[in-house]
Parts: C-alpha cells; sequence; structure tokens
C-alpha cells in the first residue's frame, strides 16, 4: 500500500516546480551537451525534498498542455531539493530528455507552461515579452518567487541558468542579527518569551485538564454508587465525618450495653497518614549504593 | 629487486601505515582525555554510560593513522564504517531516537499534578540565552553561539541535534562539553542552591501531589505535542519524538514496544551516539581555542540555568499563596539533566530536613526542563537556521 502511494506523494510535491528563468536568443549564454546554444528554460525545486519530474508536461501553446512530456527513465530527472534544471528549447526531443520538442520565437511574446502528468492542472506559467533582447534572460528576482525582471547579464542582473538567481555568499538570516542584535538581547527576549508561551500553554491546558478530569471521575463515581447528581454534596459530607460514626458508635454502645464491663474512655483521634508515595524512602535514598568487594 | 628488499620494502610501507609513524602531540592529549573520561565514568560514576562510550570514541578517533593511504577509516572519510554510524549524529537522527526512549521512560505525573512546575522548566532556559549573549561578546558567530549555547539546556541529544544543523564544525566539542557538564552537575549545582536560598526556604513543605488518572496520562503527550509542536514546528523532531514515546508508555497497549524504546532502542542509540560522538573529536578539529572557548560557556550556561530555575521559584513564592510556596531547592531541576538535578533537589532537601522528600516534586521541572529544552533548541533553529 505504501509503495502504491509513493508517485502520489511526488505528484503532490510537484505543484513546487516553477518555471525560474528563461532565455529565448542565446548568444552568449550556457551551451548544451552537443556545444549548441539554444534558447533555454530553467525549473527550479522550491521544495526542500526531492521531486520526480518525469511526465510533466512542458509547453508553449495552452491549447496544447501535453507538448512535451519529460522521458521517464532518466535518473536526471529528479530534482534536488532547492535546486534547477535546464531545458533547451531547440525542438528537436530526440537529442536528450532535456531538449524539448518546441522553440522559442524571438520578437513575440512567448508563453510557456508546466503541466502536471494529467495534462491538466497547470503547474506554473510565465508569459515571456516579445521586447526581450538577445542575450538577455527573463528571470524571477529570487529563486521560485518574487517577481519577474528582465536581466541584462551585467554585474548586478547576471543571468544565472542552472543556478540560484540570487547568488548568495552569507546567510541572511544571521547576517541581520549579527548587524540588528549584536547583542543577543533581542534574541533572549523573543525566545524566553516562545518558551514560557509554549510551557504556560501546556500549563493552563492541564489545569483545565485536570479540572475536568477531576469533575467527570467524581460523577463516575457518584454514579457508580447509585448516587444522584444533587444529593453528592450531601453524601461527601456524610462520609467525610469520622465524628460523626464515632457518635453513632458511641450511641450504639449505650443502647445496646452489649459489652462485658471494661474501661469505657474513647478517644476521638483524627488519624493523620504522613506516608505517601510521594515522600517514599524507595525514592529517596540518600547515597547511591556502591559496590562492594568482599575479601574471602 | 631481491627478495629482502622486497621484504624490506612492504615492511617500510607498513610502518608507514601504523599509528607510531603518524602520531602526533595532538593525537596523545585527546587519548589523555578518553582515557580520563573513561576514568571519570568508571571509578568516580560519573554519567558511566555516556562517559564510557564517549571516552572510547575519543580513543577510536584518535589513533593516528594515514589519512592519504585510502583506507577508508576515518570518521569524516565518506563511506567508512564509522562515517556511517555517524551520519546518525551528522544528519541528527540519532537524538530524537533517544528523545523517543526518554519519552518511553518519563513519567509526567508530577507535572500534570502540579502543572504550574512548568514555568520552573521553562524559567531555566535562561541558561541557554544568557550563554547566546556571553557568546556573541566573545565573538562567536549567532548561529554558532546558539549551537553553543545550547549546552545550558543540559540536554545532549538537543545540543548534538541543534549543533548538526548550526555548527556541524564545533559539534564534537559542543557535545563533548554539554556531557561532562551533565555527568558534573551534582558538583555545579549544590553550592548555587545554597548560596540563592535562605534555610527557611530550604525547609518549605510541598504538600504531596494529587493522583493523576491514566486518561489524563494519556492526553499529556498528544497534547503537549500538539500546542508544543504548533508554537514552534522547528521542533517537532525532538519534541514529536519526546510525547510519541510517552504516549507509548501510557497508553496500555503498547508495551512492547514502549519497553523496545526504552531500553533495547535507547541502549542502542546511546552506544551509537556516544561512541560517534566521541570518534568525532579528532585532535585537529578538537585541540582548538574555540573549545576553550565552548567549555567556559558551557560552564556558564549551566550556571545561569541552574541559578535562574532557583531565583525564579523564588519569585515565583512571592505570588503563590502560603500554603502552596514551593520549596526554591527544586528550582536547580529545570535544567533538563534527567533525573540526576531531581535527585540532587531531594538530596538537598534532606539535609536541612531528614523527612523532607523533594524527588517527585522536583521531576515536575526536571521533566518540564526536557520540553523547554526542545522548544528553546526549536526556537533557536528557527530564528538562525
Amino acid at each position: 500500500m505504501m509503495l502504491l502511494a509513493a508517485p502520489g506523494a511526488d505528484a503532490a510535491s510537484r505543484e513546487a516546480i516553477r518555471i525560474n528563468e528563461v532565455m529565448v536568443v542565446n548568444d552568449n549564454s550556457m551551451v548544451d551537451e552537443y556545444g549548441q546554444r539554444k534558447a533555454w528554460i530553467e525549473l527550479f525545486n522550491a521544495n526542500f525534498a526531492p521531486i520526480e519530474i518525469s511526465s510533466i508536461y512542458i509547453t508553449n501553446d495552452s491549447t496544447q498542455p501535453r507538448k512535451y512530456p519529460v522521458p521517464l527513465g532518466d535518473v536526471n530527472t529528479k530534482m534536488p531539493k532547492r535546486q534547477h534544471v535546464v531545458f533547451f528549447a531547440d525542438g528537436e526531443p530526440n537529442k536528450g530528455t532535456f531538449h524539448t520538442s518546441f522553440t522559442l520565437t524571438p520578437g513575440q511574446d512567448n508563453w510557456i507552461g508546466i503541466y502536471d502528468a494529467d495534462g491538466i492542472k497547470l503547474i506554473d506559467q510565465v508569459l515571456v515579452p516579445a521586447s526581450l533582447l538577445p542575450g538577455q534572460s527573463y528571470a524571477r528576482t529570487e529563486d521560485g518567487a518574487g517577481e519577474w525582471t528582465v536581466r541584462t547579464g551585467g554585474e548586478n542582473d547576471y543571468i544565472t541558468p542552472s543556478s540560484a538567481n540570487i547568488i548568495k555568499d552569507t546567510n541572511h538570516k544571521i547576517e541581520e542579527f549579527a548587524t540588528r542584535d549584536g547583542n543577543g538581547f533581542g534574541m533572549t527576549v523573543m525566545a524566553m518569551c516562545i518558551v514560557f508561551s509554549a510551557l504556560l500553554l501546556l500549563c493552563l491546558s492541564f489545569y483545565a485538564i485536570g479540572k475536568i478530569g477531576g469533575a467527570v471521575s467524581k460523577m463516575n463515581k457518584f454514579r457508580a454508587h447509585g448516587v444522584d447528581r444533587r444529593e453528592a454534596s450531601e453524601e461527601i459530607a456524610v462520609h467525610d465525618s469520622g465524628e460523626e460514626i464515632a457518635a453513632i458508635s458511641m450511641a450504639l454502645y449505650e443502647h445496646l450495653n452489649a459489652h462485658d464491663t471494661e474501661n469505657t474512655i474513647l478517644t476521638i483521634n483524627k488519624v493523620k497518614r504522613a506516608y505517601s508515595p510521594w515522600s517514599s524512602k524507595i525514592y529517596g535514598l540518600r547515597e547511591v549504593p556502591a559496590h562492594r568487594h568482599t575479601s574471602r | 629487486m631481491s627478495f629482502g628488499d622486497f621484504i624490506l620494502n612492504n615492511l617500510e610501507q607498513f610502518w608507514l601505515l601504523t599509528g607510531f609513524a603518524n602520531a602526533q602531540v595532538g593525537n596523545f592529549v585527546m587519548l589523555a582525555v578518553g582515557l580520563f573520561f573513561i576514568w571519570l565514568a568508571i571509578k568516580k560514576n560519573f554519567e558511566p554510560m555516556l562517559l564510557v562510550p564517549i571516552g572510547f570514541g575519543i580513543l577510536i578517533g584518535n589513533i593516528p593513522f594515514n589519512t592519504e593511504a585510502g583506507l577508508e577509516i576515518g570518521i569524516y572519510e565518506e563511506g567508512s564504517v564509522l562515517n556511517i554510524l555517524y551520519n546518525g549524529v551528522a544528519a541528527g537522527w540519532y537524538p530524537p531516537l533517544i528523545f523517543l526512549g526518554i519519552g518511553a521512560m518519563t513519567d509526567f505525573s508530577a507535572l500534570i499534578a502540579n502543572p504550574k512546575l512548568m514555568l520552573i522548566g521553562a524559567a531555566a532556559q535562561f541558561g541557554i540565552f544568557g550563554a547566546y549573549m556571553v557568546a556573541l561578546a566573545i565573538g562567536f558567530a549567532p548561529d554558532q553561539a546558539g549551537a553553543i549555547a545550547i549546552i545550558g539546556g543540559a540536554d545532549g541529544p538537543t545540543a548534538i541535534f541543534l549543533s548538526s544543523k548550526l555548527a556541524p564544525n564545533l559539534m564534537g566539542a559542543i557535545a563533548v562539553s554539554a556531557y561532562s557538564y551533565m555527568a558534573l552537575v551534582p558538583v555545579i549545582q549544590p553550592p548555587l542552591m545554597r548560596l540563592f536560598t535562605t534555610k527557611k526556604e530550604r525547609l518549605i513543605r510541598m504538600k504531596p501531589a494529587r493522583a493523576v488518572s491514566q486518561n489524563e496520562k494519556i492526553i499529556f503527550p498528544i497534547v503537549g505535542m500538539l500546542l508544543t509542536c504548533f508554537v514552534v514546528p522547528s521542533g517537532i523532531p525532538l519534541l514529536g519524538m519526546l510525547f510519541f514515546g510517552n504516549l507509548l508508555r501510557e497508553c496500555g497497549v503498547t508495551s512492547r514496544l514502549a519497553k523496545t524504546a526504552s531500553n533495547a532502542l535507547t541502549d542502542i542509540v546511546t552506544i551509537l551516539l556516544g561512541m560517534t560522538v566521541g570518534a568525532s573529536t579528532q585532535a585537529s578539529q578538537f585541540l582548538t581555542p574555540q573549545t576553550i572557548f565552548i567549555f567556559f560557556l558551557g560552564f556558564m550556561a549551566f550556571i545561569i540555568a541552574s541559578s535562574s530555575g532557583v531565583l525564579f521559584v523564588k519569585l515565583f513564592n512571592l505570588i503563590l499563596p502560603k500554603d502552596k510556596k514551593i520549596n526554591p531547592l527544586i528550582g536547580n531541576a529545570g535544567v533538563s539533566a534527567v533525573p540526576m538535578s531531581a535527585r540532587i533537589s531531594n538530596n538537598l532537601g534532606l539535609e536541612y530536613d531528614p523527612s523532607n522528600y523533594l524527588l517527585m516534586h522536583a521531576m515536575g521541572p526536571n521533566v518540564a526542563g526536557v520540553i523547554g529544552s526542545a522548544v528553546a533548541a526549536g526556537v533557536l533553529l528557527g530564528f538562525l537556521a
């Protein structure tokens, strides 16, 4: 059953595939495995888990969603987490898995879409503007998200087929903590608030659960003894009073006078049991038992 | 080449592969550290379940050999046996398995019966963030500071889990530091507990907690997991496994699974975790000035954590009714060194009043400390990863 479910799980995660960057006229960018420069489409796996992209469809015509099915049986179609793959739009699918059956047309708008294995569900789409010049790419500002912009290949808007659209040399989050919270006070306040909130939430929940549980078990006890809810409080008083039981016993003793003559001093002393498992010596050994060697 | 030369050449080659030919001073220093850990465990009975595997792991990891010979035996050489075993540490999946076992071993009754003790477990996490601030002041980057500071949670698996994510290069030193200080809890905590409490406070008697129903024990891990993980999803690996293990224990219908999780599985993972953490402390990685700072910061973290737990109880007592005061000697147990720190509360309590048993009361903040440190690790991971 689990094995059968596996492809389904793959299909579900395919929603994280994104068209990430497109170049229509490739005159100075990456070459394919035959040494030729062709238009290319970069896909990005926005998930934090690998995605198998075989059997999805890439197309440049919304009326023909099944134009180029990504072939089965190629190990390279398994995209690692947060990684990229480039398809060459050269209209030569026989060249390999990453060569589509269609081309992109310079000088006019190019619509590109990717469809799930059913050929119906649109996963992502982009309209590449006709104004895109040779050597320029149309890319998201950051991988898998953000606005689409034209990149000219300059120092600040570099073209990045098969790699991240923003090349990060540092962890942005850590940089921010280092500059804005250099002494760690902010982190301490935030983190302790979260830790306290989580445990306070748990604490309050278990106060409530304890109260409800106590009330329920009390009612169950009364129900088991056939005592009505309204009589319950009276019953508690009756059962709790040791003095009354002692008084009844005394009265019976006086009335029946059934015993032999003996010392009839009766002491009513409420016994308080100090012992409980909470103060058991078993749990309170003061010393760790030591292994002793006995000499013979 | 004569037969004699052939034999001599091979013997010479073999000599170059031996530990004697490749030994450096650092190797001997680390071998001495490993032997010291083993001595502490066997002779002083300091956390032997951890220090024996770690100590022996240090010996294994510091046998010098020719790393250029391609023997695939070193812990950092991909595909070697030690490297495969080390994956549980590097990828961080040993700690959640240990947490599964801790959950299956832990009785949360003390906490369920007296939920306010959870706040002591939260307060003790100041140790983590106090050490974080000191680490930043020393010059560590925020991610490294977070990984080091988690030592203050007094929880070895949590420290390994977080450092494997935030600062893998410091993991060996962090793990050894965390386990060393956990072993030294009986030495570190009592002076602080005496320092911050008055004699009158040490004599406070706490009411025995109410009995906890089975239903409450079953609800606890479910509600606990849902609430804490909704607040800190990054803590799912640790908190999820902790509460799952506890549900196995309490639900009453999976006693076989609970038994395996709390015995065999925990023992196996403890052996592998301890040994590989020890082996990862190779001289070249371990004998650096950073390690000295990490040990210093770990010590600071333990002091702050223990003190803040005790001081929080004193503060808390100001608002509690007279008959519900908490003995501040259980404040130290807010660190999650289970059950060592709770046992220290008990022993110190008995020192001042031979009939005042605090153990079960101290178990409340102690297990809350386990939850608290896992939540704190989740928070650090969420902010800094």
